[in-house]
């Protein structure tokens, strides 16, 4: 579902914020986002909006596509469905309906932003019900850091492209292209306003990077979601029926150290590297929790 | 909701003044919204293709289907001595098999039944419950007497939507609902429960139960979720259990825990690779050597299917006599054996007025009504039936009796069934009312949903 969300951010951003210097909207960046560069051009032939609009929303062959996770997480649902509340259900079962039903006329660019609208707020509202009704159990603990972990991923992602798509050449420092595209990473990542808590005035490719992934107080950051994850996985120890489980905290206390540096610091050392540390450490948390749960 | 006079029956008295004081439209109305709900709470079929899972709301009509008080006592009574009988049968035919040796069920029947489990021979079953879960279909002929059409021993289904519909009905119909002495039927999972631990192997304390379902492509999962939620079991699928030591254990995220009632959903066939079909993926190795070890008690327990047999229900009324001295409480409707001389003969002269049924299907399907046949199909019919005899067997056509249905806004006849649930474990207790199944297609006998039926709700009034 998060990443049904985030697609629909980015869309929607893509769609408003980020033109080029024609004021033609770009389209490639997002395939490269996610890698999805050679599935794309094996069955589309150009990289036009209506292409990747549809690559991303209603195309069941994409695996990553809305349609195709939304499908997924219904279908995950379903199989513990007795585990979860019957609001869950419900909303998730209509949620996927609504969006099965959607053709290439809804995804015309004049109702993009309205229709990622509302593709957002029924991922906010599943989480909301979540939140408020989900037993706190085993059940709640694993869905959290199944969340967190993919919002980890989300947003190491999206800086990384981002920010080495963004560099800035000599020439284009503090012009008004500029800014327009370090405002859309902000708004992709939903975190225009704390930003601008933070940082009244002004952006540099450090601080709004740093801001991104490294702030604690943003609800999307890597300490913040390491954080979350760390309580869920305590949660999972403090059971009675796991009270006997060991399991290995390395790669928890590589993710710790690896949020706990300044943005300065990775900048200067290397912002992709440091995403890639970031990424293998995410997996191999994942795989520890595989196989020591299940 | 008609006596047999044709004056309005009257205990449906109350209902029919509510429902007179409701135009069809608002009737209409609330058939939607309720149809609606049905598909937003995944109350469906769930049909699976390549890359889509398409539900299938089952067609939900909105009016009732009222039994009264003494018709229900006559039924409620009938469908305990039915599974009295049942539980009998298939104890003897797995012990002493003094049925057969007397001669009330020729042998064959039984011994060459592919449904008849020989691994099942000696097994001793607590409280003699081989089925805690039966299902029995009813009709109500022309004369309004009530007849079994078929015993449902094996994993019978359909309990989730009767509870559904209730719901559903006291939601979108609160006035006809209130205060009318409706006999509730949201209790079905707790006795359901409680008759489980009761057949679990003696000497355990808190016996742990599970629903064991073939998984989420099985159409039902509806209903393996709906019981599972209801009784506050675990849901596991073949691959979540394991026996060691021929105990059943169940594989959780804090290790393994014993498992001592296991509720099946899967066929006795795919039940245990090990045992039986060994490319069964939906089963548990070693499971039937738990369950001959007495480790671990299975509901329904293998091998019932030889007992609601097409073939073996033309026996029913003497199994009833033969175990319990008692006559038959429900009658069966009248059946002709095919594998018998005079049966065969019978249905080949009268085919025109009869019912053919091939023993081994379900779901309606190769059946051949004699009235509606053209005269190819009857020919056909009567090939298929020198061919092959011991595979059929005819039954006149019951004029089923009908109920008022909402059919494109206006309320008209159709034709209904019954289907009682009877859940069994030291004695028997049937869910009031049942799942009343309605051919929607005008004249249709087909009440089954895999051919364009429908459900009711079902009442049974205080």
């Amino acid at each position: 579902m998060e990443r049904a969300e985030n697609l629909a951010r980015i869309l929607e951003v893509n769609e408003t914020f980020a033109r080029d210097e024609r004021g033609a909207n770009d389209w490639l960046p997002i395939l490269k986002l996610h890698r999805d560069e050679d599935p794309f051009f094996h069955r589309y032939e150009r990289a036009t909006s209506e292409g990747v609009v549809r690559f991303y929303i209603i195309d069941a062959e994409n695996p990553n596509s809305i349609i195709s996770s939304v499908r997924a997480a219904r279908e995950n649902a379903r199989s513990i469905r007795h585990l979860t509340s019957l609001e869950t259900w419900v909303q998730l079962n209509v949620f996927y309906n609504w969006v099965a039903s959607l053709t290439t006329r809804n995804l015309r660019l004049s109702e993009l932003a309205r229709l990622c609208g509302r593709i957002k707020e029924g991922v906010q509202l599943h989480s909301g019900i979540v939140t408020g009704t989900l037993y706190r159990d085993q059940v709640w603990s694993f869905y959290r850091l199944g969340v967190f972990t993919e919002l980890a991923d989300q947003v190491t992602r999206l800086v990384d492209i981002k920010y080495h798509a963004l560099l800035p050449s000599w020439k284009d420092v503090g012009s008004p292209v500029d800014i327009a595209q370090w405002n859309a990473l902000l708004r992709s990542a939903s975190a225009y306003h704390g930003y601008r808590r933070v940082f009244p005035s002004g952006m540099t490719p450090t601080t709004v990077a740093g801001f991104i992934l490294l702030d604690p107080r943003f609800p999307r950051s890597l300490p913040h979601c390491v954080s979350h994850i760390e309580a869920a996985l305590d949660g999972l120890l403090a059971d009675d029926d796991l009270k006997d489980i060991s399991f290995p905290r390395d790669s928890l206390e590589a993710l710790k150290a690896l949020t706990a540096r300044s943005p300065d610091d990775v900048i200067a050392s290397g912002l992709h590297e440091y995403v890639d540390d970031v990424q293998v450490a995410l997996l191999d948390l994942g795989a520890k929790v595989a196989s020591t749960f299940f | 909701m008609f006596g047999g006079d044709g004056s309005p029956a009257r205990h449906t008295e109350e209902i029919r003044e509510r429902m007179r004081l409701m135009k069809v439209s608002t009737l209409q109305r609330r058939a939607q919204q309720s149809d609606r709900e049905l598909y937003n709470l995944g109350i469906t079929f769930t049909v699976y293709s390549d890359r889509n899972a398409i539900d299938r709301v089952l067609p939900f009509d909105v009016i009732p289907r009222v039994i009264s008080r003494d018709d229900w006592h006559h039924i409620e009574q009938g469908c305990i001595q039915r599974v009295a009988a049942l539980n009998h049968f298939l104890h003897d035919l797995y012990h002493e098999q003094r049925i057969l040796e007397d001669g009330v069920v020729p042998a064959e029947l039984v011994l060459r039944n592919p449904n008849y489990r020989p691994e099942m021979s000696g097994l001793d079953l607590p409280h003699g419950t081989y089925v805690p879960i039966c299902g029995i279909d009813l009709v109500r002929d022309g004369k309004g007497v009530f007849r079994v059409l078929e015993d449902n021993a094996r994993t019978p289904s359909g309990v989730s939507y009767v509870v559904e519909n209730r719901h559903l009905m006291m939601r979108a119909f609160p006035d006809l609902t209130d205060k009318v002495g409706l006999r509730q039927v949201s209790d079905y999972g707790m006795h359901l429960q409680n008759a489980l631990a009761e057949i679990a192997p003696p000497g355990v304390d808190d016996p742990k139960v599970v629903l064991m379902s073939p998984g989420v492509f099985n159409s039902a999962y509806f209903e393996h979720v709906f019981l599972a939620r209801e009784m506050g079991i675990p849901l596991v699928e073949g691959r979540d259990l394991v026996v060691e030591d021929d105990c059943v254990f169940m594989k959780t995220t804090g290790g393994l825990r014993r498992v001592d009632v296991i509720y099946r959903r899967v066929d006795d066939a795919f039940l245990d690779p090990e045992e039986f079909n060994p490319e069964s993926l939906l089963g548990v190795p070693g499971l039937f050597r738990a369950y001959r070890a007495g480790r671990v008690s299975l509901a329904n327990a293998v091998g019932t299917g030889v007992a609601d047999d097409k073939a073996v229900y033309a026996y029913m009324p003497r199994i009833v006599r033969y175990y319990l001295g008692e006559d038959p409480i429900l009658q069966n409707v009248e059946t002709h054996l095919c594998r018998e001389r005079e049966g065969l003969t019978y249905t080949l002269a009268h085919l025109n007025e009869l019912v053919v049924k091939p023993v081994g299907e379900s779901g309606g399907y190769g059946v051949v009504v004699g009235p509606k046949a053209t005269r190819a199909e009857l020919e056909a019919c009567r090939a298929r039936l020198e061919e092959n005899p011991s595979n059929y067997i005819s039954q006149p056509m019951i004029d089923l009796s009908v109920c008022p249905t909402l059919i494109d806004g206006s309320i008209e006849p159709r034709h209904v069934d019954l289907r009682p649930y009877i859940v069994t474990g030291k004695k028997s207790w049937v869910l009031p009312g049942g799942l009343t199944r309605v051919a929607l297609r005008k004249g249709s006998l087909v009440v089954n949903s895999s051919q364009g039926g429908g459900t009711k709700d079902t009442w049974v009034l205080e």
